[in-house]
């Protein structure tokens, strides 16, 4: 078996699922590790749920995650999914549909989807989806610079932390956000008090609803990982290394 | 330009409305914000922060020169309005205090840069004890030093016409100075303090209790004598805190008035 999904609460096939197919909100919540998403999402959650909507979470990690039982504390259906041994992110990816239909089945109005997150490189976000990227004030001000595609594809960028830092900081680090992304609307959070919150739910509530993520498309493509390494290689050596093999260029920036 | 902020009241935690239901403040006032620990202080200060508009625990609304905030989809003129100075904050960037001063100026789009980072530097020496040098790392900075920058910085940078500032006393900076630096450039403060000086030094005091606006004081010509007693004790407490710091003894070493 490539991957198991963990299914908390009960999976039961709603005769009106059609009906209400067309009420799903989709959240991508994407970001650096252990910037907040979950302390963020949980507080928004709680608001979803006082507004009488039914919410679904789904956790996609690497090799293992507490989160599901973060989420699960909020009395919501809850899954998981590993990626064990492949890139969390395409497995994200190629997993989009089950997601969404197995939330269909909890009949969620919204569907909150917590990626893992690991890599610069990836940006989760599908068109027509909200995608929701959280950083933290901690990770440095070069960072949002580092952070590429992820924070630029955002819909929303909720910036958590700002308890602990200096105002200046949060000034200059804010700045370096909009530079990367000038069109996502920026929240301050933090997930700790769950200050702010109320911003992110309304952002959800307003936004579209989806009819199927079938046909959506990736706002920025992943990079490409077909290589003998990503089919189990172990060893290190070019005579091991077949496929898309890429070399560092080391005479890179010495011109001109 | 910011001349007013209104408060209007929400609801206590239990859930009754507050007894104050409306407390303004103009530019150049400074409000003290008053109560038993737990009572909800800060939980107003991060109302204020927030533009709160029914959205928050309380259900307070907070206007801005008579008007609710359009927080529609772009609060982005909303972002420089209010700064915040507290003792949970630190620096956290690997930076110079000049290459970070510099960076911030920059960001604010400050006029003159070198002139108000060199100001900011003097304010910052002024407020705490050991002096500290462009050339010092924000990280090695003590907690004193931190908040005494953190204040210099939004008296100048920051430059947001309201300052919360959430319970600075302990910081070991000189407190009041602190605030008549901040209230000098014609800003909205609010303070949040245990310390009967500093609510004195405010036109107004709102007291806070279950979670709600309970009263509002306005400082009495009475208080205000008392104010400048302590503040007589205060400096003679500083003057008697600095003699002793640099090592002199009393009686012994060279006249503690001098
Ligand atoms: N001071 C402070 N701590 C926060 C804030 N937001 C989150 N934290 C703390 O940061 C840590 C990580 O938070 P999580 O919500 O688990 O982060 P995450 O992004 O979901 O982490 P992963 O899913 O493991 O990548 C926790 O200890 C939180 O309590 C905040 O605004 N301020
Ligand atoms: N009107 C309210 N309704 C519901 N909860 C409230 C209300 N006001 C405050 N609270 C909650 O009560 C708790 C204590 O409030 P807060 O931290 O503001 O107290 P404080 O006066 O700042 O205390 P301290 O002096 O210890 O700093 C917080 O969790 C806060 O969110
Ligand atoms: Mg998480
Ligand atoms: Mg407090």
């Amino acid at each position: 078996m490539l991957y198991s999904f963990k299914f908390c609460g009960s999976v039961m096939v709603d005769a009106n699922i059609k009906k209400r197919v067309i009420l799903m909100r989709f959240v991508i919540v994407a970001g650096t590790p252990s910037s907040g998403k979950t302390s963020v999402m949980v507080h928004t959650i709680r608001h979803l749920l006082k507004n009488g909507l039914v919410v679904a979470a789904c956790k996609i990690d690497c090799l293992q995650t507490s989160d599901d039982v973060k989420y699960s504390r909020l009395g919501i259906p809850v899954a998981v999914g590993l990626s064990d041994y492949i890139c969390p992110d395409h497995f994200y990816v190629s997993n989009l549909e089950e997601v969404e239909l197995w939330a269909r089945e909890q009949n969620a109005d919204v569907l909150v989807l917590e990626t893992a997150g690991l890599c610069h490189r990836c940006a989760p976000a599908v068109h027509d989806c909200l995608s929701v990227c959280v950083i933290d004030n901690l990770i440095g001000i070069d960072t949002p610079k580092k952070v590429g595609p992820m924070l630029g594809t955002a819909d929303i960028v909720v910036i958590t932390k700002g308890d602990i830092v200096s105002q200046a900081e949060r000034e200059v680090f804010r700045h370096k956000v909009e530079m990367e992304n000038p069109q996502a609307r920026i929240l301050d959070i933090n997930g700790l008090t769950g200050q702010g919150v109320l911003a992110l739910k309304n952002e959800i509530i307003d936004s579209k609803e989806l009819g199927s993520i079938t046909g959506k498309e990736l706002k920025n493509s992943m990079p490409a990982a077909i290589c003998s390494y990503c089919a189990g290689e172990t060893m290190i050596g070019q005579s091991h290394q077949m496929g898309l093999v890429k070399k560092v260029d080391f005479r890179r920036g010495m011109d001109a | 330009m910011l001349e007013q902020i209104t408060i209007l009241g929400g609801l206590d935690k239990s859930g009754h409305p507050e007894k104050i239901q409306r407390i303004e403040a103009a530019a150049g006032e400074v409000l003290a914000v008053a109560g038993p620990t737990g009572s909800g202080k800060t939980q107003l200060i991060s109302d204020i922060e927030q533009h709160a508009e029914y959205e928050t625990l309380t259900g307070r609304r907070v206007l801005i020169n008579n008007q609710l905030v359009n927080k529609s989809k772009d609060k982005r003129h909303l972002r420089y309005l209010i700064a915040q100075v507290s003792q949970n904050m630190n620096f956290v960037i690997d930076m110079s205090i000049e290459e970070f001063l510099t960076m911030h100026a920059q960001v604010r789009s400050i006029h003159d840069p070198g002139n108000t980072i060199m100001k900011v530097l003097e304010i910052t020496n002024h407020l705490s004890g050991e002096p500290v040098t462009f050339s010092t790392n924000l990280t090695q900075l003590s907690g004193g030093q931190s908040r005494a920058l953190m204040v210099a910085d939004v008296a100048l940078i920051s430059n947001a016409p309201v300052v919360l500032i959430d319970e600075i006393e302990n910081a070991g900076i000189d407190r009041l100075q602190a605030l008549e630096i901040l209230t000098g450039q014609g800003k909205i403060v609010l303070v949040v303090s245990h310390d009967p000086t500093l609510m004195l030094m405010a036109e107004q005091r709102i007291i806070m209790k279950n979670g709600g606006m309970e009263k509002v004081c306005r400082t009495t010509q009475e208080e205000r004598k008392v104010l400048a007693d302590l503040t007589r004790v205060e400096k003679k407490m500083a003057g008697l805190r600095d003699y002793l710091r640099k090592g002199y003894s009393i009686g012994q070493d060279t006249d503690l008035n001098d």
